[in-house]
């Protein structure tokens, strides 16, 4: 995919951001008014209040009981459940949109989800951390540790992310299992959009995360 | 039988149970030889009555109903002192003004099921045509039953769609046959320490209770009434096994221990040395006093029949179909007898059927029985799932 195909974002604006988080409201920015939506890892559900104040009908899906138990008490449709094991109770096109915010390198089979992501809903959203990311690459190369940030804090041994991958690395999936990459973007450490029309290596350096809106497509 | 000595004499005398059974003291729906309740054995009982409690006021477009199905041995005595018992309403921590199902905003429902034992229409009341008591000459009755009973109760107050209907065990079981045979009738659905189906251990334990009170010689055949006696020591054994069930390892373990029972010893006989054992023939004692031994009969074995999927060619999604109700289903950690693998179940088929749902567990020792019990995370999520259908309903608040 070239860089041309990729179109930057328009009218997004971070002063906009309110309560809610930078990425979340690229993500909701997203998501047609109106659709039908599964949140999988959405956690406290912070996502789902966000595209429930603009009229999508949001469902989601946590592994952590007290995650759960949280929505619930916001009233938020959310079940207990495990993306690598609990997605293949969905029906085919359940969804407009799936989204998985920050969960991809936590999951055991992230191909796997992906292909189920993009097989119950029409399109998928995905956000994950960038490990191309300069820091992160600066923390390998000079101190020689397993990088931590701001956002991924924990360390090697007690982190959930078992698979991190860059940028670059994502890309190469889609296109390894023909998926369509309608839109992407790449946001800063605040969560804020990088605005210029970028080439990939500068993206994958630059960076903190990487959002992505997907559909089924023929690839390459 | 064992522990006879420790049992009390009732307090509650059969006269005034009769009594209830036939003239509750709650308000009371008969239903006449133009209405008469098709059952699932292919009989249809008639006359019948079926015996409620209201709490609440219902508002000016009626949309603001919510029906509580009640556990086995439970009735619609839900939030006012038990005519029998003089103990306090069974759920009155969950049913009140400010309470998650908040009396102040909601019109509250809880109907004794057919079969039942507290004033609607079961083995233990008077069968018109032979002016006796019912006994086994009353048909078997199922939760589908149950559920159309109930559905005729609210054409008769006038209520087309409910807000929710509410239930935890047999409650839920029933909540579940209500969205599945009248999904149009539901806005939404709170199912709790429940499943879709008895299981293989559940239906055991409701052969042991009720071979408990079959081999009572008080039992007499089902006909004690006439004998003037009551199976009194078959059906306590049936409730303490019934109530081991209910609880959970660890509950009884920070409950009880070993501790002894007003004593340092072992007294090395078969008394309750235990603080266990005396425990179990309270609950015993306390049971046979207030309830029917056939109507317990009847009632599990209602449950032992229930099985969602079976009466949809086997595939449970397909009882959920296109349901446009919203669910909230609710599991214990430590409920054995409805495990959570089984509320699991229920949301998959729910999940294929793309239906709106909400799946909470919640960490608890407190076994099946936690339904019942002061667990505030249980209110905060039942308070929170309605306020949401509410709304969605576009409830305003108070109601009137």
């Amino acid at each position: 995919m070239s860089v041309q195909e990729v179109l930057p974002l328009n009218g997004f604006a971070a002063e906009q951001s309110g309560p809610f988080r930078a990425d979340h409201l690229l993500v909701a920015e997203m998501v047609k008014p109106g659709s039908k939506v599964l949140d999988v890892g959405c956690g406290e559900g912070d996502l789902l209040q966000l595209l429930e104040t603009r009229g999508i009908d949001g469902r989601g899906i946590e592994l952590s009981r007290e995650g759960v138990n949280r929505c619930v008490a916001k009233g938020l449709a959310v079940v207990q459940g495990d993306a690598d094991t609990d997605l293949v109770n969905y029906p085919d096109d359940a969804f407009d949109y799936v989204i998985l915010s920050q969960t991809l390198q936590a999951t055991r089979q992230p191909k796997v989800v992906l292909e189920n992501l993009l097989r119950i809903g029409r399109r998928a959203i995905v956000s994950f951390p960038n490990f191309g990311f300069w820091r992160m690459r600066l923390q390998l190369l000079v101190g020689g540790h397993m990088p931590r940030t701001e956002n991924l804090p924990a360390s090697w041994y007690d982190t959930a992310n078992i698979h991190f991958c860059t940028i670059k690395d994502f890309v190469e999936l889609c296109d390894a299992i023909h998926v369509k990459m309608e839109r992407a973007e790449a946001l800063d450490l605040y969560g804020r959009p990088l605005r210029l029309r970028l080439p990939w290596w500068v993206w994958n350096l630059f960076g903190e995360q990487g959002v992505f809106l997907l559909s089924r497509g023929q690839g390459k | 039988m064992v522990g006879v000595k420790s049992v009390p004499s009732p307090a509650i005398s059969a006269d005034d149970r009769s009594h209830e059974v036939d003239h509750p003291s709650s308000e009371v729906a008969q239903f006449g030889a133009d209405q008469p309740l098709r059952l699932d054995c292919g009989i249809d009982l008639t006359p019948f009555q079926i015996a409620y409690k209201t709490y609440g006021k219902l508002n000016a477009d009626r949309s603001n109903a919510i029906l509580i199905c009640h556990a086995l041995t439970l009735d619609q005595h839900v939030a006012n002192v038990h005519p029998l018992t003089g103990k306090p309403g069974w759920w009155e921590i969950m049913v009140g003004p400010g309470r998650p199902l908040d009396t102040d905003k909601y019109f509250i429902i809880c109907s004794n099921v057919i079969g039942g034992c507290m004033g609607s229409t079961g083995p233990a009341s008077t069968n018109p045509a032979t002016g006796k008591v019912w006994g086994l000459d009353f048909p078997v009755i199922t939760i589908p039953d149950m559920v159309r009973a109930q559905a005729m109760l609210l054409d008769r107050l006038g209520i087309d769609t409910l807000l929710c209907v509410v239930g935890g065990s047999m409650g839920g079981m029933q909540v579940l046959q209500w969205t599945a045979a009248y999904p149009e009738r539901v806005f939404s659905a709170l199912p709790t320490a429940c499943s879709t189906r008895h299981s293989a251990q559940n239906i055991a334990f409701h052969e042991l209770g009720r071979q408990a009170v079959m081999a009572d010689p008080d039992w007499h055949g089902g006909r004690y009434v006439d004998q003037g006696t009551q199976p009194h020591r078959g059906l306590a054994v049936a409730r303490m096994a019934g109530h081991i069930t209910y609880l959970s390892d660890a509950a009884l373990h920070r409950k009880f221990g070993r501790r002894m029972q007003d004593r340092e010893l072992p007294t090395f006989s078969f008394d309750a040395d235990f603080q266990v054992e005396s425990y179990l023939r309270y609950q015993g004692s306390s049971f046979v006093e207030r309830f029917d031994a056939n109507s317990y009969l009847y009632l599990t074995r209602a449950m032992d029949y229930f099985d969602l999927a079976a009466d949809h060619g086997g595939v449970l999604a397909k009882a959920f179909a296109g349901v446009q109700t919203r669910f909230c289903v609710v599991s214990f950690t430590s409920d054995w007898l409805f495990p959570t693998s089984e509320s699991r179940a229920l949301v998959h088929a729910l999940n294929a059927s793309s239906a709106r749902v909400s799946f909470a567990e919640i960490e608890t020792d407190r076994g099946h029985d936690a339904f019942l019990l002061d667990v505030p995370e249980f209110f905060d999520i039942s308070r929170a799932f309605l306020q949401s259908a509410g709304k969605a309903r576009g409830l305003t608040g108070k109601n009137d």
